[in-house]
């Protein structure tokens, strides 16, 4: 009997204990799933709500007959695609100029920091990248306008002189308000990102695969291009992707920088040539009403669209070799 | 072509702490020799001196002598690097290289050595490694699949395979079973006993029964207490040391009265 009696309390005691605590259990669920659920379905709203906002807005401008668009002060072309073409291609042109610039340096400092440098070094380094992040874009863009374009004249004259027999770097005119000022203000901007990103992802490279490379006989930089970079390989493409969304919609920097332009033009040292899509609706706004508005937020309905095709590229990218990505 | 191992007062250090103290072992080539003892007691420590991948750990460091065919891996300008390219190593869980197809994982290493290689020399050194690690068979007709796409005791066998294409002299094996099947295991086993008609091979194990069935000679590493550094016990033909050990704590470990 003395053995019987203990577990009697506890199996009353159990059942009601079990009750309450699966109540609880349900509430908190509830409430959590809800939540969930609701952060979810609030960014697809959003998303929605700007596509909606961008297409009604849109509309008038889109429907519009060339000859009422030619009304606007600022329109000179036969269309209003003839109007957005050059825009968008000046607003490409300047970001995977940007891209190209900032992703190579970026991978450099992100390896530096997650497989070279000395702890201490690295830590202080990592906080120095982020730091870059933080300035606000029209400090960027002064400092562009400013500095970047008198230290950049003596370059792009030497360019031009010596390569200018290549289209691309022919015809350089001093100031350097030229697109490729522009793109090298916004690889900066864009460096802090994809060097977080792409450090974050090399970090986690297995130390396993680390240490079978280097069980082969690998040195530092063989071990990094056979176990760390294709381990990064879909993260580092996340990481550019995320820097040219931030580089296709910079407004601040570009518009401080760039002498604006309409031209399908691949002369990247002269001024005048480019102009991108949000800081001509940003230079524009100001002045515009009714119809021209409606033109300035069709541009932005098209930027809308490229960042999409542009993230929709990249994971196209990333899936066509998941079964090699390592998550598997 | 494989080669014998001499370690003559072999200290491992990680920065202050002596991890592993005043090992003296002399290994025949072609032979296997296990390697047991219980966990914490520098058994893989001191495996992985044999090929310096314990440098990879900052501030390890050693004190003493280590040759493979007579050259001493701590000389004066020895490159770890060369050392490696030498020393083959399996690790305890299967990491084939997740990114490469099952192929070029066993190329990997041909490739790291800088060797150009033609297409058919590297197909023929692809299907005479896979063939060596007994897989040639179950991966022929996938081989530009990834090699995380076979099992866990076919991705062992396929790292097998890649640390023999560079056709090291001596292979080191760090627990490759623990992590597997008794299946796997078996087919693990029976490769080291014809891995060792071309290779060297030392190899760490918790399983005194896998020491027994497929070493020549057992060597038992042991630790007083924790904070002491271990110390190779004692090493002797496995018949011996597992039927008549000379030290008790070797008798104690192998019949289970260990602590």
């Amino acid at each position: 009997m003395t053995v019987g009696t203990p577990p009697a309390p506890v199996a009353a005691a159990g059942p009601r204990a079990a009750d309450r605590r699966t109540g609880s259990h349900v509430w908190g669920g509830r409430v959590f799933a809800g939540l969930s659920y609701g952060s979810g379905i609030l960014i697809l709203l959003v998303l929605a709500a700007v596509a909606v906002f961008l297409v009604v807005q849109a509309l008038p401008a889109l429907t519009a007959d060339p000859t009422e668009l030619e009304q606007i002060s600022w329109f000179r072309a036969e269309s209003l695609l003839g109007y957005v073409g050059p825009l968008v291609f000046g607003t490409v042109l300047a970001a995977l100029l940007a891209l190209a610039m900032a992703v190579p340096v970026s991978i450099g400092i992100a390896l530096f920091i997650s497989h070279y440098a000395p702890r201490r070094l690295a830590q202080g380094l990592g906080y120095l990248v982020d730091l870059l992040a933080a300035i606000p874009s029209v400090v960027y863009g002064l400092w562009g306008a400013l500095w970047l374009i008198g230290v950049l004249d003596p370059v792009m004259t030497w360019l031009s002189s010596t390569l200018g027999f290549i289209p691309i770097f022919a015809g350089y005119q001093a100031p350097a308000k030229n697109v490729l000022t522009a793109a090298v203000v916004l690889a900066v901007m864009i460096l802090p990102i994809i060097t977080a990103v792409a450090r974050e992802v090399f970090l986690q490279t297995p130390r396993l695969h680390e240490e079978a490379a280097l069980a082969l006989g690998a040195t530092r930089w063989e071990m990094i291009r056979t176990a760390v970079l294709p381990f990064g390989r879909s993260g580092v493409i996340s990481a550019a992707m995320l820097g040219l969304g931030r580089a296709l919609g910079e407004t601040m920097a570009v518009l401080m920088v760039l002498s604006p332009g309409l031209l399908f033009s691949f002369f990247l040292l002269k001024p005048g040539q480019h102009q991108t899509i949000a800081a001509n609706i940003a230079a524009q706004f100001p002045e515009a009403a009714g119809l021209s508005v409606s033109v300035l937020i069709a541009t932005g309905l098209a930027l809308f669209v490229i960042t999409f095709v542009v993230n929709f590229v990249a994971r196209a990218i990333v899936a066509r070799r998941k079964d090699f990505s390592g998550a598997n | 072509m494989p080669q014998g191992i001499q370690v003559k007062d072999l200290n491992i250090f990680y920065g202050d702490f002596r991890a592993v103290a005043d090992v003296d072992m002399e290994i025949e080539s072609n032979s296997v020799t296990a390697l047991i003892g219980p966990s914490g007691c520098g058994k893989s420590t001191f495996l992985r001196t044999l090929n310096r991948m314990h440098e990879v750990v900052p501030g390890a460091r050693v004190e003493g002598n280590v040759q493979i065919g007579g050259v001493d891996l701590y000389g004066k300008g020895v490159d770890p690097v060369a050392v490696r390219r030498e020393v083959g190593m399996v690790f305890q869980r299967p990491n084939p290289f997740p990114t490469m197809s099952i192929a070029d994982n066993v190329l990997a290493g041909v490739k790291l050595n800088n060797r150009r290689i033609s297409r058919s020399d590297a197909a023929d050194l692809v299907e005479r490694s896979l063939r060596g690690a007994n897989l040639w068979k179950e991966v022929k007709d996938r081989l530009d699949r990834p090699g995380s796409s076979l099992s866990g005791g076919q991705q062992q066998r396929l790292c097998i395979a890649r640390a023999i294409a560079v056709e090291p002299s001596v292979l080191l094996m760090d627990e490759p079973c623990s992590a597997l099947d008794p299946i796997s295991t078996l087919a693990i086993e029976e490769l080291i006993s014809q891995l060792k008609e071309r290779y060297t091979i030392v190899i760490v194990t918790h399983n005194m029964q896998q020491a027994a069935r497929v070493s020549d000679r057992t060597g038992f590493f042991n630790i007083e207490n924790t904070g002491d550094p271990g110390r190779l016990v004692e090493i002797d033909d496995t018949a011996t040391m597992f039927s008549n050990p000379s030290q008790r704590a070797t008798e104690d470990y192998i019949s289970g009265r260990f602590g």
